[in-house]
């Protein structure tokens, strides 16, 4: 029913594209990524959540709609519904039915609680797509309450030692999940401009989030004493940091993982904080959906779809989509110029 | 092993040095004595014996995390350190057990008596007692070349900062070869009279790179000029009627240099020599190359002999009839070094360093620029008044190495690092055109700035032509300018040439592959040298 062309992953039946990377007539949207939600679109259909972020990113005038988890459309015979993902806030995978074949489009998603998107849901099908960004069997990710921990202790032990603290996520998805479990007894919680917005948009739509401060001009050096700040990857290296200064920089990734990725970051800190899957995660969203056909897209493909064909006994071949520029997909982001966070 | 492991992620979680010093002395404070010698001992970077084979490791590891062995495989690929691999893959462990460094360092040894089957229960059992940072820093036992992040320098200050001593003399104690088993913390460090161990070299002087034009160091005759040689940096050490003959890297040669087994009867007791080890013919010195032929091999033939024979050109006297004359200044030693080789005479296979006489600044910038032609890599400049200091420092002396050859290349083939660049395309092959062909010439892995690597590395993922295991083709656009000291004709090479020290100088990005070098331009630098 589904298949991968240039311009995304297409339904024929429907004529509809899911996550296109050129621009189509009807676009259903796993999420508000920007590798995964494109413009140039002329309509767009995506969870409830992802509206304001679609039209923050892309535009006010896009074309978008937005249902509700579980709720049903039918587009020409073919029933489409959305389930939670647990990537981050509307994402969503998409369920497609037709003449009883059933295919769920993952997006990104991540079976650990986040506290702030709604939880990952399984959804039985017969075809499952899926990603891959961390399908080795070296990502194993501590449990998140133990990352959490571990940052604000890091927050508090700099605080003791005169230091203010900066913490580097994804301005979308990361750092909403930063600050819902930093402590606020340590200190104040500062924001980047990209994150404040993204945050703006979230709260003005319903969503609870922790009080932060917006960084401007006018704070002075003191109002940061003790502090954390939550920023973008952008941020990392400008001089925009310099008025937060002594400071420890501490990233949040599932890339931290590896030696390698935490040294080479001139970071502090590094905590393996994602929201995609690691190995045994990916395993098993896999082996719930009951799937026997499974499409292995952006990450360690050729990898994972041996594995699962070799030692599952699944069905599962590689797919080469655009999905590669994900704002964690990317190895390591690019700073500055080449990251859509840096709107600061 | 958890206080160890615990030092070790300290020094990780921080780029400070002086955070890392302070964990060290806090490490030094609380640790016993046996533990304590031989985390200096693995931190200064000396290897145990590995009993254990790399295979046995990855196929136990493999087996217990339920994995294919080619999946293994793949992810070590990816992670590009094995211990870490082997850390991350492992299940969690059952039951927690702390195993003390020195016990662990006295297992590893033991196991050596082991049968196969033994060593794979004994080392399962000791995994599943760890946690990821002990079973990292076990793993990393086994499999040695153990990098921590600290350098001999930071050590010796965290050393010196503990027991109240001099910096220049732990820096001292710890030359040489001393076995953790064997030795006292009070032997290794705190026992005064040095000559006490009769083999001990002293720690090597070493310069900088010369950081501003030469005119900034003030009158040239306040300064001894010398060819820099490219041999290898030792020491000739005689006391009681023994040679030792140690390299920079503090690896006794002895028995690799026959040429100056006769010293011990020639030299004075109480005599130590810092110079260059380096092949010599009719009073100059010989490629690069021909001194390879004789690094890394077992039994030294009359033959090779003969082809590569070795003198050792002094350029500095730091021990003279028993007497340490580090604190005397350069001109003192020099003029006794001068008298040593005089009465020594010509047959020793020792060489007096040649003093340059240059009149000026532009004169020593001359001899500079002809040291491709003579075999050598620049000149050496030390204050005349200098006294032989410890480590790398700045002011009193300076390398002044000539400025590197450079060509263009196209970037052709891209392989992923390890370690620190494990994950990233920071491997690569260039090319230079052979009429229309790309022919590969060299391979570099450094110099571009990190984030340059990571604009490479996403480059290199959306272009990939074609994949041959872990070495993918590219598609031909990005043009670097690379660096390198020498070249030379080369059989192995598909492009007939083979570079010395070859690293990236800059990305190209005005250059169209087009606008690279060609194999013929290659070639004429090489005639250019050798004529």
């Amino acid at each position: 029913m589904l298949r991968f062309d240039d311009k995304g992953i297409y339904c024929e039946q429907a004529d509809i594209y899911i996550d296109p990377w050129k621009p189509v007539d009807k676009a259903l949207i796993t999420h508000a990524h920007s590798d995964h939600a494109y413009a140039g679109n002329k309509a767009y259909l995506c969870h409830k959540d992802s509206v304001a972020l679609l039209r923050l990113r892309l535009g006010a005038d896009i074309n978008v709609e937005g249902i509700d988890y579980g709720q049903t459309v039918y587009i020409n015979g073919v029933k489409i519904s959305f389930h939670p993902a647990g990537h981050i806030i509307g994402s969503a995978q998409i369920r497609l039915e037709y003449n009883g074949e059933i295919w769920v489009v993952s997006g990104d998603y991540k079976l650990q609680h986040d506290d702030v998107s709604v939880p990952f849901e399984s959804v039985k099908c017969h075809h499952f797509i899926t990603e891959s960004t961390f399908g080795l069997p070296i990502y194993k990710f501590p449990a998140p309450e133990v990352v959490h921990a571990d940052i604000n202790q890091w927050w508090e032990k700099n605080a003791s030692e005169g230091k203010n603290s900066v913490i580097i996520g994804y301005a979308l998805g990361k750092s909403q999940r930063i600050i819902q479990h930093l402590d606020e007894n340590i200190g104040n919680i500062y924001t980047h401009g990209a994150v404040d917005n993204i945050n703006n948009t979230l709260i003005q739509n319903g969503i609870h989030l922790k009080e932060t401060t917006r960084v401007t001009p006018e704070l002075s050096k003191k109002d940061f004493n003790g502090a954390i700040i939550v920023a973008p990857p952008s941020a990392v290296g400008s001089p925009w940091l310099n008025r937060f200064g002594p400071f420890s920089l501490g990233v949040c990734s599932g890339w931290m993982q590896l030696r390698g990725a935490r040294r080479r970051r001139s970071a502090d800190r590094g905590f393996i904080l994602s929201d995609h899957c690691d190995w045994q995660q990916l395993n098993e969203a896999i082996k719930l959906s009951g799937a026997e056909n499974v499409y292995v897209t952006h990450g360690y493909k050729t990898v994972f779809a041996k594995w699962l064909r070799e030692s599952c006994g699944l069905n599962a071949s590689e797919v080469d989509t655009l999905y590669e520029n994900d704002e964690e997909a990317l190895a390591e982001p690019l700073p500055a110029e080449n990251n859509d966070e840096n709107n600061q | 092993m958890k206080a160890f492991a615990a030092l070790f992620t300290e020094i990780e979680q921080t780029t400070k040095t002086n955070a890392k010093v302070d964990a060290l002395v806090r490490y030094f404070a609380s640790a016993e004595e046996q533990d304590i010698l031989w985390c200096v001992s693995i931190l200064i970077g000396k290897t145990l014996k590995r009993n254990i084979k790399t295979t046995d490791l990855k196929m136990w590891a493999a087996e217990l995390a339920a994995l294919p062995f080619w999946l293994f495989e793949e992810s070590y690929h990816i992670v590009g350190d094995l211990a870490e691999t082997i850390t991350l893959v492992l299940p969690e462990p059952d039951t927690e057990k702390d195993y003390g460094l020195s016990e662990t360092i006295n297992f590893l040894q033991l196991i050596a008596t082991y049968t196969e089957e033994q060593k794979k229960e004994a080392i399962i059992e000791r995994w599943a007692h760890m946690q990821y940072a002990e079973r990292f820093v076990f793993n990393k036992l086994i499999t040695g070349n153990f990098r921590m992040g600290v350098s001999k320098q930071l050590i010796i200050k965290a050393l010196a900062i503990h027991f109240s001593k001099e910096e220049s003399l732990i820096a001292h104690k710890l030359m040489g070869q001393w076995n953790p088993w064997e030795i006292s913390l009070d032997e290794l460090l705190l026992d005064e009279s040095v000559t006490a161990k009769g083999y001990q070299p002293y720690p090597f002087f070493l310069a900088y790179q010369l950081e501003n034009p030469p005119e900034t160091l003030g009158d040239i005759s306040e300064w001894q000029i010398e060819e820099k040689l490219d041999g290898i940096r030792g020491q000739i050490i005689v006391r009681d009627k023994t040679l030792f003959v140690w390299s920079r890297g503090e690896e006794l040669m002895t028995d690799k240099f026959p040429e100056f087994a006769a010293l011990k009867d020639i030299l004075p007791d109480g005599t130590v020599l810092d110079g260059e080890v380096i092949p010599w013919k009719e009073g100059k010195p010989l490629p690069f190359a021909i001194m390879q032929t004789r690094i890394g091999r077992k039994s030294i033939t009359s033959k090779t002999l003969q082809a590569a024979p070795l003198v050792m050109v002094c350029y500095d006297l730091l021990e003279s009839e028993g007497e340490d004359i580090r604190q005397k200044p350069l001109s003192y030693r020099r003029a006794a070094l001068e008298k040593l080789l005089a009465e020594v005479g010509t047959d020793a296979n020792l060489v007096l360093s040649l003093k340059l006489q240059c009149e000026d600044w532009e004169a020593v910038s001359m001899v500079r620029d002809k040291a491709r032609n003579g075999n050598y890599e620049g000149v050496m400049l030390k204050r005349l008044d200098s006294v032989y200091e410890t480590g790398r420092r700045r002011g009193n002396w300076w390398k002044w190495k000539v400025d590197p050859l450079t060509v263009d290349g196209v970037l052709i083939y891209a392989q992923q690092g390890h370690g620190r660049r494990a994950n990233l395309f920071t491997d690569y092959t260039f090319a230079v055109w052979d009429n229309d062909v790309l022919v590969p010439f060299a391979k570099a892995y450094s110099g571009l700035t990190d984030k340059e690597i990571l604009e490479v590395d996403n480059w290199i993922k959306k272009h990939t032509i074609d994949k041959f295991g872990p070495v993918r083709s590219v598609e031909t656009a990005l043009v670097f300018e690379l660096a390198f000291e020498g070249i030379n004709h080369s059989g192995r090479h598909k492009s007939g040439v083979a570079l010395r020290f070859p690293r990236i100088l800059r990305w190209r990005k005005d250059k169209t592959p087009a606008e690279a070098n060609t194999k013929q331009d290659l070639l004429q630098l090489i005639n250019a040298q050798d004529s």
